[in-house]
C-alpha cells in the first residue's frame, strides 16, 4: 500500500456558503490562521491558542467547535459558520448581534464573534433558555470584560424576541 | 433615563470587521518571535544564533550585542525616582537573566510558524543561579543586580497622628493580622502585539494604546529618531485593565527591527509569553496591628506593607505599593496611621499595575480588619463602620497620606449613606430568615460588606480639539485610548448633549500621534474625567462661537441661540435658521476659527467610592462557595451615561471574584511559573460570576471638574475579596485570623468549616 | 504557539490506517494520530511534542462511531465523539453515567470534537471517561495490523498520560456491561471551574437484590492517583447489608486512608483527601438511591435523573 504522506495541501472549505481555496499550504496551519491570514476572515479571534477561551470558535456543520484546536485541512468537508457570515455584506445585523448591541453585551469586542457563535448554535438548540441554561452553555467562551450579566442579558433578549416574532 | 444608548464602538466590532492588531496585514510583512529565558536566575555565557539563521524562511536573529547603544533600560513612567534605576530592564538580557520569559533574542522569519521553528537553534548556555521566589529570602539571598546592595530595592515610610495622641492607652484591645495577597494579573483576552511599519524615514507603530505620547517619546529616543518621525496608532484594543500599553521591551524591538530590515514586522504575543513576560501584580504581604476600644472605634492603624514587586523595575516605579499605602486608611477616621512599604526584587515577572492597583490589596487588607474587629467584639462590622466613617460635614478630608505625587485627599461624599444603601440593596435586614433557611438545606449561609474609596481624573492636564465644517459634521480629536470601556460614546454623549446636537453628526479621532498632538492617556479612571472636561470646554467654546456668529445674522441674543443638526436657530423659533454652511463662511469673514482646542488641567484627583455587598452559602463537605447574592452601591459624582459606569462596575466585580477566588500566578522554588496555561491560571467564566446588582448613586459630584465626574474604572475590582472573605466569616463564625490569604480556596473554606460545627454559636446578628 | 511541522496522512478506513502505521512504524517515523485534537492540538501547538506524521483519523469516524448492544455489553466505537455520547438513547439507558459524566467534561465546543478513544489514551487521571471505564471493569480493544486484543482497565491505564497503547495500534472499541437490573449509577466531582478536569472525581455503581440489600457495589476515583483508582475492594464488605444514609456515611470515611494523592497549586493532597470522603458518599448515595428507584420502577435501569 502506498501511504500519501503529504507535506503540503490543498484543499477546499466550505465557510458562510462560499466555498474558498486553500492551495499548496502546509498541514500543519491551524484552521484559524487559514481563516485569519489566507482568506482574510479575520473576525475569529485568537486568545489562547490551547482551547481555553473559546475567542476562535467557529461553527463546522453547525456545532461550535475552537478553530485553534482544528487543522486546516480536518475542516475539510465540514460546512463552516464564522461571525462574518451571520450579517453578511454589511447587511442589518442579526437578531443576536442586535441584542449584543443594545445590551452591551460587549466591551473591548475581542471575545465577542466567539461568543456569538456558541450562542447561535446553543439558541437553535434551546430557543427558550433560562439564564442559568445561558451560563452552562456559554461556559467555554471566556470575557475578560463584561462580567458574562450583559452577554446572559442579550442572549435573553435575543431569544425573547425569536419568541415574539414566531408566536 | 430608559433606553439604553447604544454604544458607537460596537456595530463594527459585532460583525468583527474592525482590525485588532493581529488582523492587520501589510505586504511583505515579517513576523517575529521573541526567544525567553528558561531560567529564573542565570548567567547567559554564550548565545549562538547560527543555527536559527540558518532555519528555512529566516530573515534575521538579534540579541543585545546587536542592539544600539542609544538603547538603554526602559524608563519609569510614573514616579521615576533615581534609587530605582539600577533595577529597569533592558529591552534584551544582556549577561545575565532574571526571570523566566525574559527576552534574550528575536527571531524574524517569513511566519510565525517558520519563527517557531527556529526557536531551538537559538542556542544559550546558561549557568544557573539561585532563584529567589519570595520576600523573606530575598533579604537573605544575594543581589540581584550587583550595583545595589540589598533586593530590598525601595523602602518608605508614612506615619500620621491626626490629633495630639496621649500615651498608648493600655485598655486599648490591639489585634494583630498577617495578610497575603497572591500575584495575579488584568489577562485581556487579546494577547499584547504590534506591527511596525517603516516607510521614507519614518516609523508607524500599530498596536499601541493607552499612553501613545509618552511611548512615542521614549521609542524615539531609543530609535535616535524625532518624534515626528515615530507615529503611534491604536487600533481595536481587546482589553487592557492596566498591563497593556505600557512600554514593554517588544515595544522598542519590534521597531527598530522593522527599520533595520526595511520591511513591516509584526510581533503577536502568544499567551504563554503573555502570562510570563507581560506585567504581574497584586502580590504583597502585610503585617497589620489595629487598636480600637470595646465599642468598636477604631484609632491606630500600622502595616508593614512588603511588595513582592518581581525582578525589575517597570514603567510604573513603585506607584502600585505607593497606592497601597497612600489608600490604605479608606473611609475611616483614623487617630494614627503608621505605614512602612518594603518593596522586595525576586526572580519573577516584573509588576505593574492593574485594575485598583494596590486598592485591591489594601481595601481586601483594611475591610477584612474591621470586621476582624466587629467579630472580636460581637459586634455587627456593619455598625463598627458607621461609628467610624468620615461623615459629610468632615469633608473635605485628609490622613496626610500621599501617592501619585500628591496627598490623598477625600474631596466629596456621604459614606454612612452608602453605607447605609447597601444594606437595603442586600435586603440585610432579612438575612437572618435567609440564613435560618439555609442551614435547613444543610448550607452555611453569610453576608459580607467591604467599603471603599477609589480615585479618579489623575492630572496634570488633557487637551481636546473641536471643529465644525460646512455641512455640520463636528469633529474631535483626543488623545484618550478605547480599550474596551466606550470612551468614545461617553465623549460623544458629553459634546452631543453641550451641542445639543445628534451623535450621528459627531465623529472622534482618537489613538493616531499625527492626529494629536498630545496626550496623557488613559489610565488610573482619568480618561472620562480628564478628556471628557477637556471635551466639554472646548465644546462649550466652540458653541458659544457659534451662537456669537449666529446671533446677529438671527437678530437674536447669542443665549438665544441654539444649535440643531442642520444650523443655528433661535430657542422656539424653529422657522428661522442659519445654516453651518453661513456659519462657517461668517467665521472665516470674521476670523473666528470654528476649530477649538481647550485644555483641563486638574491639581487634585477626585475620589468616588462605595461599597460591596456578597451572599454566598458554603457547602460543609467540600469547601465549595456558590455567591447567592451580590451587590455594589457606586457614587460616581455624575454620570455621563449610567450604563457605561454599570458596566464597568460588573466587569470590574467578575475581575474581583478572579482575583478573590481563583487566579494565581504561581511558582514554584527554581523559580517556573507552574500556572503558565489558562488551563491553569484560572479566569472567572460564565458560571464563577453571579448576577450582580449595580446601583450608581450621584450624592457627591467631583468639585474640580466642570461635569462633577468621578472615574468608574476600578471601584468594581477592588471591594469584591474583602466581601467575599467577610461573607465567608460570617458564614462559618470563622475567627478574625481566619481568610486572610488569597485566593480563597475550597480547601481553607473547608478547613475553616471543620472548626465551627456549633451553627448558631455567638450569633452576631 | 503554533504546531511544528510534519507531514499530513488521512487515511480512509481503519485497514487501511493499520496497515500505514505498520509500514510508518518499519520505516522509522514517529506517528501521533489525531481523533477530536481536543489534547492533543493544545500539545502541538505548545510544542510539546514533535511527532514526523500525524496520522489523521477523522475519516475513520463513521467506520469508528458505533455504538452496539449486544447481550449485556456495550460497544462503543472510538471515534464516537462526547457530544453523542451525551445524548445517545441507547447509552442514556444502558449506561447512564456516560451521559452524566459527559455533563462534567469541558464544554460544548470541545465536546463536538472530542472522542472516547481521545480521552481515554489520553489517560488524564482526573478525566471522566477514564474514571468510568475503571469504575465499570470495561475494556478496550487495541487492533494493529497484527493483532487484536482486549485490554481491562486496571492494564490500559499505566500510570499519568500514559497506557499500554502500543505505536502500531488503534484504540477502536471500548466495551462496557450494561447497567444491571436492580442497579444505580453516579458520578460526582468537584473541580474549579465547570468545564475544568476535576480535582476529585468519584462514580460509583449500586446493585440492589429483591429486598434491597446491597447485591454488589462498585466505587472508583479521579485525580487521586496517576490511573483512575478502582477501590471497590475496600467496601466490598457492604455486600448483603441493607443500605441507610448512615451506611454511607460510615464506609465512606476510611477511604481518605487509601489514598495518597498529590498536592498542586489548586488543591492540597489533604483536601483531595477530604473531597475522596465527600463525593464518594454522594456518588454511593445517589447511585443507590436510583438503584432504589430502578427497582421500584420495576425497570432494570433509569435515565439518571437526580433523587
Ligand atoms: C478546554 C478543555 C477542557 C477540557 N475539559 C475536559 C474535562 O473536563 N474532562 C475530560 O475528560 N476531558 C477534558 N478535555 C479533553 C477532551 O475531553 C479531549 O477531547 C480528550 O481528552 C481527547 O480526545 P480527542 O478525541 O480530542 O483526542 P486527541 O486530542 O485527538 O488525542 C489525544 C491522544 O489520544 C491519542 N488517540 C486519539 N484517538 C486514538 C485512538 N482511537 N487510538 C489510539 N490513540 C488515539 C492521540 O494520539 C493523542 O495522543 C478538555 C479539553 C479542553 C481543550
Ligand atoms: S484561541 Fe482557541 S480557545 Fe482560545
Ligand atoms: S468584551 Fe472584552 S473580552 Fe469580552
Amino acid at each position: 500500500m502506498e501511504i500519501d504522506l503529504k507535506e503540503r495541501v490543498s484543499y477546499t472549505l466550505q465557510i458562510n456558503d462560499r466555498t474558498y481555496a486553500v492551495e499548496d499550504v502546509e498541514p500543519r496551519l491551524l484552521l484559524a490562521d487559514v481563516l485569519r491570514d489566507f482568506l482574510g476572515l479575520t473576525g475569529t479571534h485568537l486568545g489562547c491558542e490551547h482551547g481555553a477561551c473559546g475567542a476562535c470558535t467557529v461553527l463546522a456543520d453547525g456545532r461550535p467547535i475552537r478553530s485553534c484546536l482544528t487543522l486546516g485541512v480536518g475542516a475539510k468537508g465540514l460546512a463552516l459558520q464564522t461571525v462574518e457570515g451571520l450579517a453578511p455584506n454589511d447587511g442589518p445585523l442579526s437578531r443576536l448581534q442586535d441584542a449584543f448591541w443594545e445590551e452591551h453585551g460587549l466591551q473591548c469586542g475581542f471575545c465577542t464573534s466567539g461568543m456569538l457563535m456558541t450562542a447561535t448554535f446553543f439558541l437553535r438548540e434551546h430557543p427558550k433558555p433560562s439564564r442559568k441554561e445561558i451560563r452552562e452553555a456559554l461556559s467555554g467562551n471566556l470575557c475578560r470584560c463584561t462580567g458574562y450579566q450583559n452577554i446572559v442579558n442579550a442572549i435573553e433578549r435575543s431569544a425573547q424576541d425569536l419568541g415574539e416574532n414566531y408566536s | 433615563m430608559n433606553a439604553r444608548q447604544r454604544r458607537i464602538e460596537d456595530p463594527a466590532l459585532l460583525r468583527g470587521n474592525i482590525p485588532f492588531v493581529a488582523d492587520l496585514h501589510f505586504a511583505g510583512m515579517l513576523e517575529a518571535v521573541v526567544v525567553r529565558s528558561i531560567y529564573a536566575h542565570a548567567m547567559l555565557d554564550v548565545v549562538n544564533v547560527q543555527p536559527a539563521l540558518e532555519s528555512p524562511g529566516v530573515k534575521t536573529v538579534v540579541t543585545a550585542m546587536d542592539l544600539p547603544s542609544a538603547c538603554g533600560p526602559i524608563p519609569m513612567r510614573l514616579s521615576p525616582s533615581s534609587e530605582l534605576e539600577a533595577a529597569l530592564q533592558y529591552p534584551l538580557a544582556r549577561d545575565r537573566v532574571r526571570f523566566v520569559g525574559e527576552p534574550i533574542a528575536v527571531i524574524v522569519a517569513g511566519s510565525r510558524y517558520e519563527a517557531e521553528d527556529a526557536r531551538p537553534g537559538v542556542e544559550v548556555r546558561y549557568r544557573p543561579l539561585t532563584a529567589t521566589t519570595n520576600v523573606r529570602q530575598a533579604m537573605k539571598n544575594p543581589v540581584l543586580f550587583d550595583t545595589l546592595d540589598s533586593n530590598q530595592v525601595y523602602q518608605h515610610r508614612q506615619y500620621h497622628r491626626l490629633v495630639e495622641s496621649k500615651e498608648p492607652d493600655p485598655t486599648l484591645r490591639q489585634l494583630h493580622l498577617s495578610f497575603s495577597i497572591q500575584r495575579h494579573t488584568a489577562m485581556p483576552l487579546e494577547t499584547r502585539g504590534l506591527v511596525a511599519v517603516p516607510e521614507d524615514g519614518r516609523i508607524t507603530v500599530y498596536g499601541a494604546t493607552k499612553v501613545l505620547h509618552f511611548n512615542r517619546r521614549v521609542l524615539a529616543g531609543f530609535l535616535g529618531l524625532d518624534v515626528t518621525a515615530v507615529r503611534l496608532v491604536e487600533v481595536a484594543v481587546g482589553g487592557g485593565f492596566g498591563v497593556r500599553g505600557e512600554f514593554y521591551p517588544e515595544d522598542y524591538l519590534i521597531p527598530w527591527l522593522a527599520l533595520r530590515l526595511q520591511r513591516p514586522v509584526r510581533w503577536i504575543e502568544d499567551r504563554l509569553e503573555h502570562l510570563q513576560a507581560a506585567n504581574h501584580s497584586r502580590q504583597q504581604e502585610h503585617e497589620v496591628d489595629v487598636s480600637y476600644d470595646d465599642t468598636g472605634r477604631i484609632y491606630h492603624l500600622h502595616d508593614e506593607i512588603i511588595v513582592d514587586t518581581g525582578a525589575y523595575i517597570r514603567t510604573h516605579g513603585v506607584t502600585v505599593p505607593e497606592l497601597t499605602q497612600g489608600m490604605l486608611p479608606g473611609p475611616y477616621r483614623w487617630q494614627e496611621v503608621d505605614t512602612q512599604l518594603r518593596v522586595v526584587l525576586t526572580n519573577k515577572t516584573p509588576t505593574g499595575t492593574y485594575r485598583g492597583p494596590g486598592r485591591f490589596e489594601g481595601t481586601f487588607v483594611r475591610e477584612r480588619v474591621m470586621d476582624a474587629i466587629a467579630s472580636t467584639l460581637h459586634l455587627d462590622p456593619l455598625t463598627v463602620r458607621q461609628k467610624n466613617l468620615l461623615t459629610v460635614d468632615t469633608l473635605p478630608f485628609s490622613h496626610g497620606m500621599q501617592a501619585l505625587g500628591e496627598e490623598i485627599v477625600w474631596d466629596s461624599g456621604d459614606y454612612p449613606l452608602a453605607l447605609a444603601q447597601a444594606a437595603h440593596l442586600m435586603a440585610k435586614e432579612e438575612f437572618p430568615r435567609r440564613r435560618a433557611a439555609a442551614s435547613a438545606r444543610g448550607r452555611r449561609r453569610g453576608l459580607g460588606f467591604a467599603m471603599f474609596v477609589e480615585k479618579s481624573g489623575l492630572g496634570p492636564w488633557e487637551d481636546c480639539r473641536v471643529a465644525v465644517d460646512a455641512d455640520g459634521r463636528f469633529t474631535c480629536w483626543t488623545g484618550l485610548s478605547t480599550l474596551g470601556q466606550g470612551t468614545m460614546t461617553a465623549l460623544t454623549r458629553i459634546l452631543a448633549e453641550t451641542w445639543g446636537v445628534s451623535a450621528s453628526q459627531i465623529r472622534i479621532v482618537h489613538g493616531d500621534t499625527d492626529q494629536v498632538p498630545e496626550s496623557h492617556g488613559t489610565f488610573a479612571s482619568r480618561a472620562t474625567v480628564m478628556g471628557g472636561s477637556a471635551a466639554f470646554y472646548s465644546a462649550r467654546t466652540l458653541k458659544s462661537r457659534l451662537q456669537a456668529l449666529a446671533a446677529p445674522l438671527l437678530e437674536a441674543h447669542p443665549e438665544d441661540v441654539i444649535l440643531t443638526d442642520r444650523g443655528a436657530e433661535v430657542t422656539g423659533v424653529p422657522t428661522v435658521a442659519v445654516s453651518y454652511k453661513d456659519l462657517v463662511e461668517e467665521s472665516v469673514r470674521q476670523a473666528l476659527p470654528l476649530d477649538v482646542t481647550e485644555r483641563f488641567s486638574a491639581s487634585a484627583m477626585t475620589y468616588p467610592y462605595g461599597v460591596h455587598g456578597c451572599e454566598l452559602e458554603v457547602c460543609p463537605n467540600t469547601g465549595m462557595i456558590q455567591i447567592v447574592r451580590y451587590g455594589v452601591v457606586y457614587d460616581v459624582g455624575r454620570a455621563v451615561d449610567r450604563d457605561l459606569v454599570k458596566d464597568q462596575i460588573v466587569g470590574g466585580v467578575a475581575q474581583g471574584i478572579g482575583g478573590a477566588l481563583l487566579e494565581e500566578l504561581a511558582y514554584d522554588e527554581q523559580g517556573q511559573l507552574v500556572t503558565g496555561t489558562l488551563m491553569d491560571y484560572l479566569l472567572p467564566g460564565f458560571c464563577d460570576v453571579p448576577e450582580i446588582a449595580v446601583m450608581i448613586t450621584e450624592v457627591a459630584p467631583a468639585t474640580s471638574n466642570p461635569l462633577g465626574i468621578k472615574g468608574a474604572g476600578e471601584g468594581g475590582a477592588v471591594g469584591v475579596a474583602p466581601a467575599i472573605a467577610n461573607a465567608l466569616a460570617d458564614a462559618l463564625n470563622a475567627p478574625p485570623e481566619a481568610f486572610t490569604t488569597l485566593p480563597l480556596r475550597p480547601q481553607d473554606i473547608l478547613r475553616w468549616s471543620r472548626m465551627d460545627q456549633l451553627p448558631g454559636k455567638g450569633a452576631k446578628r | 504557539m503554533k504546531p511544528p511541522r510534519f507531514q499530513y496522512w488521512a487515511p480512509g478506513s481503519l485497514a487501511e490506517a493499520l496497515e500505514g502505521l505498520w509500514q510508518l512504524e518499519d520505516q522509522g517515523y514517529t506517528t501521533k494520530l489525531l481523533a477530536g485534537g481536543q489534547s492533543l492540538m493544545p500539545v502541538l501547538n505548545m510544542r510539546l511534542s514533535a511527532p514526523d506524521v500525524i496520522v489523521d483519523l477523522n475519516h475513520l469516524a463513521p467506520e469508528l462511531s458505533t455504538v452496539q448492544e449486544v447481550s449485556e455489553t456495550l460497544h462503543i466505537g472510538a471515534m464516537t465523539r462526547h457530544y453523542q455520547l451525551e445524548s445517545h438513547p441507547v447509552l442514556g439507558a444502558r449506561a447512564p453515567i456516560i451521559a452524566e459524566a459527559e455533563r462534567y467534561i469541558g464544554h460544548v465546543a470541545i465536546r463536538s470534537r472530542g472522542t472516547i478513544g481521545g480521552s481515554l489514551v489520553h489517560a488524564d487521571p482526573s478525566a471522566e471517561l477514564p474514571l468510568v471505564l475503571a469504575l465499570l471493569q470495561g475494556t478496550v480493544t487495541l487492533q494493529s495490523r497484527e493483532s487484536i486484543r482486549e485490554v481491562s482497565a486496571q492494564d490500559f491505564f499505566v500510570t499519568y498520560l500514559t497506557t499500554a497503547i502500543t505505536s502500531t495500534e488503534i484504540l477502536t472499541a471500548i466495551t462496557l456491561p450494561t447497567l444491571p437490573p436492580g442497579s444505580g449509577q453516579s458520578l460526582e466531582e468537584v473541580a474549579s471551574r465547570p468545564g475544568d478536569f476535576a480535582i476529585v472525581a468519584a462514580a460509583a455503581q449500586v446493585t440492589l437484590d429483591s429486598d434491597e440489600a446491597i447485591h454488589a457495589v462498585r466505587l472508583a476515583l479521579g485525580g487521586v492517583s496517576s490511573v483512575p483508582l478502582d477501590v471497590s475492594g475496600s467496601i466490598a464488605f457492604l455486600v448483603g447489608e441493607i443500605p441507610t444514609a448512615q451506611l454511607w456515611i460510615e464506609c465512606t470515611q476510611s477511604l481518605a486512608d487509601l489514598v495518597e494523592p498529590d498536592s498542586d497549586v489548586h488543591a492540597d493532597s489533604a483536601y483531595r483527601k477530604d473531597l475522596t470522603v465527600a463525593l464518594s458518599r454522594r456518588a454511593l448515595t445517589h447511585a443507590w438511591q436510583r438503584a432504589r428507584q430502578g427497582a421500584s420502577l420495576g425497570s432494570i435501569g433509569n435515565k439518571g435523573g437526580e433523587g
